[in-house]
């Protein structure tokens, strides 16, 4: 028997015990859960029972399904059918309609381009399996690409296949994913670690969230096999302090996979060995920096380093160190299982694969999408998003957050990638796409995201921690219509020198948002400045002497 | 020299120079006479990169890199002094003067103030950013020296001296962002600290008047530094 | 591995708790930011017993643990007052969608601002950077319970019922 073989028998069996004929999936993402879809689980769960249908019909929590904006979601398989808004009520009637026609009054379209315009790869467990269940991922062909990476391959094929397959990181810089990994593998050093970054700390950002939620054992696969391919032992999840049920569902993942053999010592009668470790973060934006995530694990001030040293070189303890986002990750697995030919045939030249966001803001279908590199920011806003409601007109999207920037309408055509997106001056960032109509003020937006990156400052470097706070007062001072035409150029001075000179990317891209806004909608700082105050006003803060 | 280090050739500001592997931008600039000012960097702790002053432009790269933590790489070249450079400096220092509360007039390190002789060595006479103002307390518990949070750049040359060469760890950063400051034990009344020596080596690597003596009047307090390359070379013997 | 233990700060059973955490990593110095979250859970917040404690135990110095529980937002070294916490998301697509607006309404009617509690001590009004729940915003957290597509109506409502319902 092989080990897929082996793995079916000994994880799936229970599933095939259950051959039931119904599948109901209630969306546990964050979105439903606060609409409270447990509560609605437990009503559909009574009314299996009630029904007497405990045998043929199986009601499970799942991960987001993506269309957040009609939330609570339930759908039942395998007629395929989605509800949404559902509520407590609502249970007695679906489970009573499951042999006959549905309930035609919760019924939500999936004809539409919001779920016929996405492909999904990250996502393509979320929302179909009980993420506390190995058995629904091993029968989703999880862990297939971690047996085959382990007993077909070298780790060396396996870093040949993901520098052919063009994956870059998801979490901002676009950095090559191959490249990466052959550093670490490089590095010289017996003991070695892999990171997987889920510290999401974007406001606005929810995507690491999804998966890790959603599907946690993709993430266990994908940094056994990077594990696999640089050398390493010992893997450490970095998760978000607020996401107590992402570590909830990684660690109880983790324990499955120990239990099955997956982890651990000598997995698959192979010599690879791997562990993995969940380590929570304490509420700190600048941690999700490599050096500074570094520092969080060690127990240490989360503060960043200069680099190089690189991580890949010198990182946890002073070993080699692959630090990879959770989205770059879950893409391993499909990319092991299905070829790098598979994967660089999806996208443009220079993005390959397929790109998670979280749109949010004034948007018809807010959610977690998932589209391939290329998609125009039009289709997937006007399309899959549903365009701006209310009648309202679309003026921008913020993506990237805090380091990211605004991108007008006359952009909108223009295919997302890393590069093409760091032109006009925004960054794919982390993923966050926030939809701003003509009611929101762009100087008001680059105050909020200002006022975040003074708060999260670490405070070590000057330009960013002093910087930030004088920015910040500018554009308090723009927003409340009390600026001077002078507190402009000190703005424009300031961005110059706070993303020029700090440490980190933190502070370097704290200004993006200012210089994007200032970019595309200047008149709106000009209008804020006040009239009587010209070139030659008196300014309320001339120069002082330094003392 | 170790065996197996390397040297490397490479030019600043036009200079052929040459320097080992080990070596950082500074080090080297610093033994051929090139002065790149510093604040946070002081010879003997390890580096941080935090002031920003030694930024200086490597032909070819996008980023500027902080001369005090870069190695040195064969056949780079470096730029200390370019206009942009003086720029960026003069901004930053003035940067230092309006987040903390400054008078040199009252400050018993006047005339021997890293951060007053920096400014006048940049042309800083001017400050053109508003002040903030902060409200910073004073701690004179200690028996013998102060410490004046008012005069205090976060350089945490302190923190590090009392770490790597006393080994006390009384020293530490709190808080983050503008609220960072430096703190004795659990952010106790120096004088009541358990761990503190009395040393004083943390006053004496200060930059400014934010750690001092006690019984030294206006401009008295000099600072004595060579204490830090002895006990380095000390144990370096050992 | 650490020998010779420092003795609890009190007689208190939930040290045991504490203790266990550091066990399970050693007692080694990088366990410090899992020991301060174990403790935070634990006793609601970190006082100065526990910071020493935690300290002596791990064998890292006092004003490095100082630092460490003053970096992170998750930790806070003075007790809870109040009763019941409404944590309101200062996310992006809340900020977009009329935090401010509900923020200024808590403010007017029930002298309720972020980090501060209302007149009667009963309830806090705290922020999150980002709860995630962009979908349904503006979200908030009342007593634990998640609530989105928040008004300044349901958020007042919410918060009056706390306060009326002990007076």
């Amino acid at each position: 028997m092989n080990p897929e073989e082996l793995l079916q028998k000994n994880v799936s069996h229970q599933l095939t015990a259950e051959a039931h004929g119904h599948d109901v999936r209630v969306c546990m993402g964050a979105g439903c859960m606060s609409l409270h879809s447990d509560q609605i689980k437990s009503a559909l769960t009574a009314q299996v029972k009630q029904h007497g249908r405990d045998k043929s019909c199986h009601v499970k929590g799942v991960g987001c399904m993506g269309l957040c904006a009609a939330g609570p979601l339930v759908s039942v398989e395998p007629q395929g059918v989605l509800y949404k808004e559902v509520t407590e009520e609502d249970a007695g009637e679906i489970i009573d309609s499951l042999n006959k026609a549905p309930v035609a009054r919760l019924i939500c379209p999936t004809d539409t381009p919001f779920f016929q315009n996405q492909m999904k790869i990250v996502l393509e467990n979320c929302g179909k399996i009980d993420p506390e269940r190995i058995e629904e991922y091993v029968n989703a062909d999880g862990y297939i690409a971690l047996i085959k990476a382990l007993t077909e391959m070298t780790p060396n094929d396996v870093i040949t296949q993901v520098m052919r397959s063009g994956l870059r990181g998801r979490g901002g810089g676009g950095y090559p994913t191959g490249l990466k990994w052959t550093t670490v593998a490089k590095a010289d050093g017996t003991q070695k670690y892999v990171i997987c970054n889920g510290d999401e700390g974007d406001p606005g950002a929810f995507m690491d969230r999804g998966v890790m939620e959603g599907d946690p054992h993709r993430l266990i696969e994908a940094m056994a096999i990077a594990g696999y391919a640089v050398g390493a032992d010992t893997g450490y999840i970095f998760v978000r302090g607020e996401y107590s049920m992402s570590v909830k569902r990684l660690r109880k993942a983790i324990m499955q996979a120990e239990r099955q053999a997956l982890l651990g010592k000598n997995i698959f009668n192979t010599p690879f060995s791997f562990q993995i470790e969940v380590r929570i973060g304490a509420g700190a934006f600048v941690s999700g920096e490599e050096t500074a995530l570094i520092a969080c694990i060690e127990g240490r001030r989360g503060v960043p380093s200069p680099r190089p040293p690189y991580p890949a070189e010198r990182g946890l303890w002073g070993c080699p160190t692959l630090i990879n986002n959770v989205e770059t990750l879950a893409n391993i697995p499909s990319i092991i299982r299905n070829g790098a030919d598979w994967f660089s045939n999806i996208g443009t030249r220079t993005g390959k694969g397929t790109v998670v966001f979280a749109m949010t803001g004034r948007v018809q279908n807010t959610g977690l999408i998932e589209v391939p590199m290329g998609t125009p920011l039009r289709e997937v806003i006007f399309d899959i998003g549903g365009g701006v409601p209310d009648g309202g007109t679309f003026k921008a999207v913020q993506m990237g957050g805090p380091s990211g920037g605004c991108i007008p309408e006359q952009y909108l055509d223009m295919p997302i990638d890393f590069d093409s997106l760091l032109e006009i001056g925004a960054i794919m960032g982390s993923g966050g796409m926030l939809v701003i109509d003509d009611s929101a003020s762009m100087v008001d937006m680059a105050k909020f995201f200002m006022e975040f990156c003074r708060i999260e400052s670490c405070g070590k470097c000057v330009p960013c921690r002093v910087g930030t706070v004088q920015m910040h007062e500018l554009l308090i001072r723009f927003s409340e219509g009390t600026a001077t035409e002078r507190d402009l150029v000190l703005l424009e001075e300031l961005c110059d020198l706070v993303r020029h000179t700090s440490l980190c990317g933190l502070g370097q891209s704290a200004p993006n948002p200012v210089l994007s806004t200032l970019r595309y909608f200047r008149h709106e700082y000009m209008a804020q400045i006040r009239p009587d105050f010209g070139a030659n006003g008196v300014d309320t803060h001339e120069s002082r002497s330094t003392s | 020299m170790n065996p197996g280090v390397r040297v490397k050739t490479f030019k600043i500001d036009g200079l052929d120079v040459a320097g080992r592997e080990d070596q950082t931008v500074l080090d080297v600039a610093t033994e051929h006479g090139i002065p790149i000012p510093t604040m946070c960097h002081l010879e003997g702790l390890t580096s941080v990169g935090a002031c920003r002053l030694c930024l200086v432009e490597v032909v070819g790269r996008s980023r500027l890199l902080p001369a005090c933590v870069t190695p040195v790489e064969e056949g780079m070249a470096v730029v200390t002094n370019s206009e942009r450079l003086q720029n960026y400096r003069r901004m930053l220092l003035e940067m230092l003067f309006v987040e903390g509360n400054h008078i040199c007039a009252v400050c018993v390190s006047n005339g021997h103030c890293e951060l007053q002789g920096l400014a006048q060595t940049l042309g800083v006479t001017h400050v053109h950013f508003p002040y903030h103002y902060p409200d910073r307390p004073v701690d004179a518990s200690h028996s013998r020296f102060v410490v004046d949070h008012d005069r205090c750049v976060m350089c945490t040359r302190c923190v590090r001296v009392c770490n790597e060469v006393e080994g006390a760890h009384t020293w530490d950063v709190m808080g983050n962002g503008a609220n960072v400051r430096v703190v004795t034990d659990l952010n106790e009344a120096w004088g009541r600290s358990e761990t503190c020596t009395g040393c004083g080596k943390c006053v004496h690597v200060c930059p400014t008047g934010a750690l001092f003596e006690k019984g030294h009047s206006v401009a008295e307090m000099l600072k004595k530094r060579q204490f830090l390359p002895y006990l380095t070379a000390m144990r370096r013997r050992q | 591995m650490k020998t010779v233990k420092s003795a609890a700060p009190s007689t208190d059973n939930r040290w045991r708790i504490v203790d266990a955490a550091m066990r399970r990593l050693g007692f080694q110095p990088h366990a410090l930011i899992e020991t301060l979250h174990v403790t935070q859970e634990t006793f609601g917040f970190l006082d100065e017993d526990a910071l020493r404690y935690i300290a002596a135990t791990l064998g890292v110095p006092l004003s490095q643990v100082y630092g460490v529980a003053t970096f992170y937002r998750a930790f806070t070294l003075k007790p809870k007052g109040a009763h019941h916490t409404c944590v309101v998301c200062t996310g992006t697509a809340c900020h977009l969608k009329g935090l401010p607006e509900i923020l200024a309404a808590l403010e007017a009617e029930l002298g309720l601002s972020p980090g501060g509690s209302t007149p009667d001590g009963k309830a806090a009004l705290m922020t999150a950077r980002c709860l995630a729940s962009c979908g349904l915003a503006p979200a908030a957290v009342f007593d634990g319970k998640m609530v989105g597509n928040l008004t300044s109506a349901t958020a007042l409502k919410r918060i009056r019922q706390w306060v009326e319902h002990e007076s």
